[in-house]
């Protein structure tokens, strides 16, 4: 994007007055250099989303923010249900609370570089992952309803996982409000034999080092220093997500219309909170929010279990859980008035600053671990949230790298085989069952994680806590 | 100067670049066969491998309009290759008032043969398009999301 269309407030804030049918100005947070290689794309939904009623003082998108649908991908939109406020099945998109845990192991490098091929070996047997692989549970109708309603604690309750975890785990584990009997039956066929299933596209299981801290006070009481090694995880709802998403995309996308809403674009599909959609589908999507966390709650079960075969003395402790693709509830000041809102983030972290009631009192003093994923090569940071993020953009950060480029150009540019032999020799054991897979995810089809997260520093959205670098990457 | 006059081009499909995921077109002499051949572009994002017409599964769905119809038709054989965990490889689309009845030939997923690259999570209505071109040749094309 050309950096001329903005007015730049500083040298990470960039910002589109309203125009034409905009209600608010559009903000984007990112240095000079990621702006000019955004997408025009990101431009154009940036200021579709300020279109939208009841939306609350702008539309953002963070340092990552990349072409989507209808909202960009990093993109954030708060809405007040008494002005008229929308919820958005496209603004919480279709993995809804696709997320990131990063799990403590006690481990360091020293320990791990000797069983590294072993231990990848056996992740990448016992974590089903990519298309036809196969979970080990199916659910009946009660037990679909009650993990659709009991979130990460229901898989503790069934073994699969532990107490401690749940405090750690964004709203305790389990999502207030779920409403499984709007979840179609479609949507729970889909699930029924997914749970403990990792997906494909970008979503991984990556066993990684501390490589860096920047940090050391924060660092230490998240539990890391350099060389600890770390298990971290990214996926989400699965196919419940998926279908969720199409479906209410297509309902909210007709009943625009009737609501008489304008949308600019098809996939904004939205309705006003306060309609009977509107509130079916944040039953639903809670639901999915549920899902999302007991799958990454087994999956890290999963991974405990590997982890106490090759290192019977070691413990896995959470150290904490993200979703990024969600429509919560928060109260945040605006103008000096606590509000009650509506707060959709679509491929963005939340990222609740220092003192924040809703943090465990261990993490409480420091703010909320803040995951952000990397590609492949390239690695993977830690932040911790900013008291500055709540006026920011109602405390929110980044969420990962953001591709570059196409996974179509990708294919063009490299061979799966050859990334593969090359991380090899830096160390880097990648394990997928398709090898164009892992090229559609080549470390070069990324944005510069670095220079994203320190986009996210010095706005005020997040600081830097350490940085890790991958040692096993199992791809689906 | 003579000139032929226009005629639909061969059915073809084809995938075209999004920053995150990955567009599918189809294009034919009827819409039915342009959304024909966007499936066969759908089963490529998955595979490269020869899929296996072996087992034939019908579809139903229907919507406001031709656009709108060919996301429910993307997203019923993502349905379809979810809940059976099956690919395809074969489709026959018959469309008539709004509705559209299909049946999609394919086969278990087999790991090892088929390497599935990434799995379609939905079809999408960005750079979505149905639409016939001057040559006469229907072309179906969208978003879809891996």
């Amino acid at each position: 994007m050309d950096p001329a269309r903005f007015t730049q407030v500083d040298p990470t804030t960039w910002r589109i007055e309203p125009q034409g049918a905009m209600r608010v100005p559009a903000v984007i947070y990112a240095d000079e250099k990621l702006i000019r290689d955004m997408d025009d794309k990101v431009f154009e939904q940036a200021v579709n989303v300020a279109t939208l009623p009841g939306i609350v003082q702008a539309s953002y998108a963070m340092p990552d923010a990349h072409w989507g649908y209808g909202f960009p991908i990093g993109g954030v939109a708060a809405f007040d249900p008494d002005q008229g406020g929308v919820v958005s099945a496209g603004g919480v998109g279709f993995d809804i609370s696709c997320g990131v845990r990063t799990m403590l192991t006690g481990l360091t490098v020293a320990d791990v570089v000797p069983q590294q091929k072993l231990l990848a070996d056996s992740l990448f047997r016992q974590i089903p992952a990519g298309v036809g692989s196969k979970g080990a549970i199916t659910l009946d109708a009660i037990d679909m309803n009650a993990m659709l309603s009991g979130g990460a604690r229901w898989a503790v309750e069934r073994g699969w996982g532990e107490r401690r975890d749940l405090e750690r785990i964004e709203e305790d584990g389990r999502m207030a409000g779920a409403m499984p009997e709007h979840v179609s039956d479609r949507a729970k066929e889909r699930q029924r034999r997914e749970m403990g299933t990792l997906g494909s596209g970008n979503h991984y299981l990556e066993v990684q080092a501390v490589a860096e801290v920047f940090d050391a006070d924060v660092a230490r009481t998240f539990g890391l220093a350099r060389d600890d090694v770390v298990v971290t995880i990214h996926c989400g709802s699965r196919g419940l997500g998926h279908q969720i998403g199409t479906e209410f995309l297509k309902e909210m996308a007709v009943s625009a219309q009737a609501f008489g809403i304008a949308l600019p674009d098809r996939e904004l599909a939205c309705a006003p909170i306060n309609s009977e959609v509107g509130q079916r589908y944040l039953g639903a999507m809670r639901a999915a929010i549920n899902c999302a966390l007991a799958n990454r709650e087994i999956l890290g079960h999963y991974a405990r279990r590997v982890f106490a075969h090759f290192f019977p003395n070691c413990e896995l402790r959470l150290l904490f859980d993200v979703s990024h693709n969600t429509c919560k509830v928060e109260t945040h000041a605006v103008a000096g008035r606590a509000r009650k809102l509506f707060v959709h983030r679509k491929g963005a972290t939340r990222a609740f600053g220092p003192g924040h009631e809703s943090l465990p009192a261990a993490l409480r003093a420091v703010g909320q671990p803040v995951l952000i994923g990397g590609s492949m090569g390239t690695g993977s940071y830690v932040l911790a949230g900013e008291a500055s993020a709540e006026q920011k953009a109602f405390s929110s950060a980044c969420h990962g790298a953001g591709r570059a480029m196409s996974r179509h150009a990708a294919l063009k540019q490299w061979s799966g085989r050859k990334i593969v032999d090359d991380l090899a020799a830096q160390g880097i054991l990648i394990k997928s069952p398709s090898t164009r897979g892992v090229a559609e995810e080549a470390p070069g089809a990324y944005k510069d994680v670095s220079a994203v997260v320190a986009a996210a520093e010095h706005a005020g959205l997040a600081r830097r806590v350490a940085r890790l670098r991958p040692l096993i990457c199992i791809k689906g | 100067m003579i000139t032929a006059a226009p005629s639909p081009s061969k059915p073809r499909w084809e995938h075209f670049p999004h920053d995150a995921d990955v567009g599918v077109r189809g294009c034919g002499a009827t819409a039915a066969q342009a959304f024909e051949q966007a499936a066969h572009a759908l089963t490529a994002v998955v595979t490269d491998a020869e899929v296996k017409p072996g087992l034939a599964v019908e579809v139903r769905c229907e919507a406001p309009d031709l656009e709108l119809l060919f996301v429910e038709w993307l997203n019923a054989i993502i349905y379809e290759m979810a809940v059976r965990n099956m690919l395809f490889s074969r489709f026959a689309v018959r469309i008539a008032d709004g509705r559209l009845e299909g049946t999609l030939w394919g086969e278990p997923v087999d790991v090892e043969r088929h390497a599935p690259a990434c799995e379609p999570k939905g079809a999408t209505y960005t750079a979505l398009r149905v639409a016939q071109d001057a040559d006469g040749t229907w072309c179906a094309s969208c978003i879809v999301d891996v």
